[in-house]
């Protein structure tokens, strides 16, 4: 990614899927913090779901990220108040690294879902009833293409379109390819100048 | 949409464009930086052959992963030492003031900032951490970001966002002896839900409040988090400006003078709009506790557990897994379960005025026998105050163990972490699973006192009957 340039759009995403049920999964469920002693997101993917996935010896647990009929998907489908807790970026990078490129939920934490944003992953939002029929659509169908639409504000498999949401600044972010706010807002450096001395505290 | 309130007023003057997305471009006015969250937007400046555009507004500290026993260098643990390493190079590079453990200054970058006179009304304070709402307590706009929106406000001192509601929660009355801002924000996380604060801005006023310290609003502030909204804040009043007077970065004289008729400006006009107006009874309100695995399964200290199946259907899962790995049953009360550790601490409830509350409750006593009790204070110089006046030899005489400052057990990434099994009785802010170090750990949420009196007795424990406690005991 060049500072100059635009970033690509995500205007679509298409996938197979992988569904983690529950509500109000949070950023220490998604990367334990003991996995981020790092000073690069590099490699967090392996970390994804760490302690739900593995027990005290390594051993694989339950987990839809351990079955191998998911591996390789790229669509997670999640409940309500998903990424809700710390502000860690690490855990959308964990995800991304993991091989998620987008996600569909009844809802998701704010911080979650802009630290997604500034990655590229939309946060789609559907309806508590649809959400849990993707997710039992993905189970039976581990390998079935599931179509995130952003720009139409859709979710398609099977025979089905789920009227979806995206964030209106999300969407138009992700759509026309402007999601990379260091660019675009370093642009206005002279503007920002000017705010800064119109603040009374700045000058003390 | 909200009109007037102090949030449309500080937002105003930070504005600097709107953004093609439609999202505001809004000015940084303070910069908080740690080293979890900072090296990789460090190493994105870099890529991009970036320089910080606004080193003066920015200010770091390092409490995450420090250690709080033994702090010489290099750390026993080669990657906490290599994080501190990058933070020491990463702000030598860019002139950035850095309190690191040598001055006397370092702390949770929660604590630090507002004990500074970093942290001033109507200026706009974002952080890498969640828990940035904090600093909201002072009447700033304050909230917490991504590393990628840490890379923004480094390269641009802006970050991009959307203006949100405004939820007005009025807590009104007078609390109760042994009720504190923490059962009041338990209570308030509780009632609205977890995510009941998405979209929202809270803003906290009521008699209540108002009578609350800094640290008690602080404490409010922090944990707007857990109820979902990115930011809370109570206006600024003579509270607030007397705590401000005297501390390092606040100006005396006509400039004070200046800064706190600004500070009165952005203050939420009397008929200010609100997107939405709660009402808590704090009459009403005994000392909480949580019986899960979220911030907003708490409970009054006297109140029964509840039955999942008594639930509104989509928590009832929740509950179930969370009873399950908290080891509790319905139908009992929280006071009694026993505790394995104690701490205290955390950027909710690591200040002075905390850690005196919870030494009046220690004093004259000893921590059971099978519990281990810490106490890590917030800052270094809230830990020098409390030695001043003693209180380490109040949690020292009875049995506490006396650290040095930092996040610690709160989040479990430096060695201070719940072991197997252990229920920890915690003045953090999270009950989350594995929060604590350990995935087996099991988190009880609660205020000072009430951590102080579970580590007396064993117990999780109502702190207004200890005495009586110990007397049947005996």
């Amino acid at each position: 990614m060049s500072d100059d340039g635009p970033a690509e759009t995500v205007e679509y995403v298409s996938g197979t899927g992988v569904p983690v049920r529950g509500n109000d999964i949070d950023t220490d469920q998604i990367i334990p913090a003991r996995f981020m002693k790092v000073v690069t997101f590099d490699g967090l993917g392996e970390f994804a779901f760490f302690d739900v996935r593995f027990d005290d010896d390594d051993n694989q647990k339950d987990h839809p990220f351990n079955e191998d009929h998911f591996q390789g998907a790229s669509v997670l489908a999640v409940n309500s108040n998903f990424g809700c807790g710390s502000s860690r970026e690490h855990a959308p990078q964990a995800l991304m690294r993991w091989g998620i490129d987008a996600i569909v939920g009844e809802s998701f934490a704010e911080i979650f879902a802009g630290n997604c944003l500034a990655l590229g992953i939309p946060t789609v939002t559907a309806s508590q009833e649809d959400v849990e029929a993707l997710q039992d659509y993905i189970d039976e169908h581990p390998d079935e293409e599931i179509e995130v639409d952003v720009e139409n504000e859709e979710v398609r498999y099977g025979d089905t379109v789920v009227d979806a949401e995206v964030d209106d600044a999300q969407r138009r972010a992700l759509v026309e390819g402007v999601w990379d706010t260091t660019a675009l807002m370093r642009s206005n450096a002279d503007t920002v100048r000017e705010t800064a001395a119109s603040l009374p505290y700045t000058d003390v | 949409m909200s009109e007037n309130t102090l949030y449309d007023k500080v937002w105003d003057r930070h504005e600097v464009t709107e953004l093609p997305t439609g999202q505001t471009q809004l000015f940084v006015g303070l910069h908080l930086i740690h080293e979890v969250t900072s090296p990789q937007a460090f190493g994105m400046l870099r890529e991009r052959d970036l320089d910080v555009a606004y080193p003066e507004r920015t200010y770091a500290t390092v409490d995450h992963i420090v250690p709080t026993a033994d702090q010489s260098r290099p750390y026993s643990d080669d990657a906490a030492e290599e994080m501190m390493s990058e933070l020491e190079e990463n702000v030598r590079a860019a002139n950035i003031d850095f309190a690191d453990p040598t001055t006397g200054r370092q702390g949770i970058v929660h604590v630090v900032g507002p004990e500074q006179g970093l942290t001033q009304p109507g200026m706009t304070i974002v952080c890498g951490d969640s828990h940035t709402a904090t600093h909201g307590a002072f009447g700033a706009l304050a909230f917490g970001i991504g590393t990628s929106q840490i890379r923004d406000v480094l390269a641009t001192g802006c970050v991009a966002m959307e203006k949100q509601k405004v939820r007005r929660i009025e807590v009104t009355g007078e609390l109760d002896e042994g009720v504190t801002p923490k059962d009041v924000i338990l209570q308030v996380i509780r009632k609205l839900g977890t995510d009941g604060g998405v979209g929202y801005v809270y803003e906290y006023g009521g008699e209540a409040i108002r009578d609350m310290d800094m640290a008690g609003r602080m404490s409010i502030c922090n944990m707007s988090i857990e109820g979902g909204a990115r930011a809370g804040y109570v206006n600024p009043d003579e509270t607030t400006y007397e705590y401000l007077e005297g501390r390092d970065r606040i100006p005396d004289g006509e400039e004070f003078e200046e800064l706190k008729s600004y500070w009165e400006s952005i203050t939420s006009d009397a008929d200010a709009d609100y997107d939405d107006v709660v009402e808590i009874d704090g009459d009403e309100l005994e000392p909480t506790v949580t019986w899960g695995t979220t911030p907003g399964q708490g409970i009054g200290i006297s109140e029964e557990i509840p039955a999942p199946e008594d639930l509104p259907e989509d928590k009832q899962d929740t509950a179930r897994s969370a009873q399950e790995h908290m080891d509790v049953e319905p139908g009992d009360t929280m006071a009694g379960y026993p505790i394995d550790v104690a701490f205290l601490g955390s950027c909710t409830n690591a200040r002075l005025p905390d850690l005196r509350e919870a030494a009046e409750v220690v004093k004259g006593h000893e921590v059971h026998d099978s519990v281990r009790a810490m106490v890590v204070p917030g800052s270094q110089r809230v830990k020098a105050a409390a030695e001043a006046e003693g209180l380490d030899e109040v949690f020292k005489e009875a049995g506490f163990d006396w650290r040095g400052a930092g996040c610690s057990m709160c989040l479990g990434m430096n060695e201070d972490q719940l072991v197997g099994d252990e229920r920890c009785a915690s003045s953090s802010n999270r009950n989350f699973v594995g929060r604590q170090g350990s995935k087996d750990g099991r988190t009880v949420l609660m205020s000072p006192p009430m951590v102080a009196a579970a580590a007396v007795t064993g117990e999780v424990t109502d702190v207004r009957e200890l005495e009586r406690f110990e007397e049947v005991r005996a």
